[in-house]
């Protein structure tokens, strides 16, 4: 394994742009957070991910979503949803209006990504099926002699899934040297620390052991995911595996990194306040109990 | 008493029981520091959940295997078919938000062809309360039983005083000669207002609350088709190997007919939105319901 370096990290420009971007889909996550609520705290751990593989790093024209030659990205943890549709809203790939059909019975807009909406290239929700899915995907561009790439963005507690490992045996097996794994490293899974439950570290081993080649960054440093995807694939022939450290609720210190805080349905003048001190206003006083099953 | 009392008190009663689950334990919460090494969370790993469930079952345990029904059953159906079925051990499976109660989460959650898959497996048996009290009334008997087993789990209360419950054997809750209506879980409360709102028409109207899917109560459903004009059959279930067909196999293996409306799901996932809000999109509140019945065409 090797830690990427921020030797080619983006202009300030570029930075504060993706910066501005991120902080606007974490505005949407928690407004999406009440009226039957989301999975807050995991959507924040992922929105720098992909607001910077959408805005920099994937080759995909959302008004050619029919171009064989792009790049794919399949949502593997499914319950992130709000941060993807966030993303994809910033980016103007579906109106931001839309996201005010959360739950409700005229739209596609519930708890797990679905193909009603433009840019979700597969329905998720049951974990540990994409990495199969993308290596279908994969295997067809190699066939093809194609170069478009395929990013599987999974969580970590989703590695306990053993069809996750299956999958990586096989894109191994094929040489797909296409196909990169995104763990999202928020180190929780639902309800509980994963290193308390079932240990996943050393995590980079493992996929090195199962035939993949891996970077480890810090999943919210926009320097460090430029330089480990601009030199992706990492080796030729193998399948490459990027862990992103990331922090659950990243953004608002009131519910990071707290086991409590993974699906959230608060008030309304607690998303007020949430909204407030995403901005480093005032911290917000929650009362709301978010220890659920989802 | 709740859900989680009921399996603290059983447990600590009897040293045979294992509780485990594949990281859905929000409900079990208080369980860990009470049962010790009896508690058993294997992570996001179902398959591995329930082959380790027919392992402990094999010396002698009663694993009572809570999970999110999708992945309880359809990740692990082979285990459970293979490991739990063939080997006819006493696992408990305890199925999380089945049928409507998965709400907004999506077709990926939704479980709404567990009945046709639980019961086609054999010997395994197959329970859907009505309601907590319900489930809280049927739970122990059916952890008591040899058999392997597969609960609806609701914690969604009524105020239904419910009868004591016996394995294989439906809750006759009215007789009626218009119409019968069977029901099983979650819609019983819905099906509960859909008879008043009949009866308010006039109706003479029975209520089942079917309880034990496998074994059924053949006797209840026969004598509804003999004593009432029609029957409805009202589930969160597809259409395919549910309560529709378990009717209509009962009444064919006995040579009777009837007409029988279905209420079920047909040929789709359902809408994903808040529970009342499903409901009302699914064609599944009490009105719609009545409306539905009410709209069939005279004999």
């Amino acid at each position: 394994m090797t830690t990427a370096t921020s030797s080619s990290a983006p202009t300030p420009a570029a930075y504060a742009e993706l910066s501005a971007i991120a902080l606007r889909v974490r505005e949407h996550i928690l407004r999406l957070s009440t009226d039957g609520g989301c999975f807050t705290g995991a959507s924040l751990s992922c929105a720098d991910l992909f607001v910077f593989l959408y805005a920099r790093f994937l080759r995909i024209n959302y008004e050619r979503l029919d171009d064989p030659e792009r790049d794919y990205l399949l949502l593997s943890k499914g319950h992130d949803v709000p941060a993807l549709y966030g993303t994809l809203a910033e980016l103007g790939w579906i109106p931001i209006e839309r996201l005010s059909n959360h739950l409700k019975t005229n739209d596609f807009i519930y708890w797990h990504p679905n193909r009603h909406v433009p840019g979700v290239e597969f329905h998720s929700g049951s974990l540990g099926h994409l990495p199969a899915v993308g290596l279908g995907i994969a295997l067809d561009i190699k066939l093809r002699g194609a170069s478009n790439r395929v990013v599987v963005v999974t969580g970590d507690g989703e590695l306990d899934e053993g069809s996750v490992w299956e999958a990586l045996l096989v894109a191994s097996a094929y040489r797909l040297d296409n196909l990169v794994i995104v763990v999202d490293r928020n180190h929780f899974q639902a309800n509980v620390r994963t290193e308390e439950l079932i240990p996943l570290e050393p995590m980079a081993p493992k996929f090195e052991a199962f035939g993949c080649a891996v970077v480890r960054i810090d999943g919210h440093d926009f320097g460090q995911m430029e330089a480990a995807f601009s030199r992706l694939p990492f080796e030729e022939g193998k399948p490459s595996v990027i862990i992103a450290d990331t922090v659950r609720g990243k953004g608002v210190p009131s519910i990071e990194a707290r086991a409590d805080r993974w699906f959230c349905n608060f008030s309304a003048e607690e998303v007020e306040a949430l909204l407030r001190e995403l901005h480093g206003e005032a911290r917000a006083q929650l009362t709301s109990e978010t220890l659920t099953v989802r | 008493m709740n859900y989680q009392e009921l399996i603290r008190q059983t447990a600590l009663r009897d040293e045979r029981v294992v509780v485990m689950t594949a990281e859905n334990r929000a409900v079990l919460r208080e369980l860990p520091p009470v049962l010790g090494p009896r508690f058993v969370d294997v992570g996001i790993a179902e398959q591995t959940m329930i082959g380790a469930a027919a392992g402990l079952a094999l010396r002698g345990r009663i694993p009572i295997c809570h999970a999110l029904a999708p992945f309880l059953i359809y990740r692990a159906y082979e285990f459970v078919r293979t490991d739990v079925g063939i080997a006819h051990l006493p696992v408990k499976l305890s199925s999380w938000i089945a049928g409507f109660l998965s709400e907004a989460n999506g077709p990926t959650h939704q479980a709404i062809e567990d009945v046709a898959l639980m019961r086609a497996i054999p010997g395994m048996t197959v329970f859907c309360p009505a309601d907590e009290a319900d489930m809280l009334a049927m739970l122990p008997a059916i952890w008591a039983s040899p058999d392997p087993a597969y609960v609806r789990l609701i914690v969604r209360k009524t105020d239904y005083p419910h009868a004591p419950f016996e394995i294989g054997r439906a809750e006759i809750v009215s007789e009626g000669s218009d119409v019968t209506l069977l029901v099983y879980g979650l819609l019983f409360e819905e099906a509960r207002q859909t008879a008043r709102l009949l009866e308010q028409q006039g109706w003479s109207v029975g209520l089942i609350n079917m309880r034990s899917l496998k074994p059924v109560d053949e006797e209840a459903i026969l004598r509804a088709a003999r004593t009432s004009r029609r029957l409805v059959t009202i589930e969160d279930h597809l259409l395919t190997g549910g309560l529709y067909s378990i009717v209509a196999e009962t009444l064919l293996k006995h040579r009777q007919t009837a007409d029988v409306l279905p209420l079920a799901l047909q040929e789709r996932w359902f809408r994903p939105a808040l529970l009342a809000d499903v409901l009302a999109f699914e064609g599944f509140t009490a009105e719609r319901m009545a409306q539905r019945i009410v709209a069939l065409p005279a004999e």
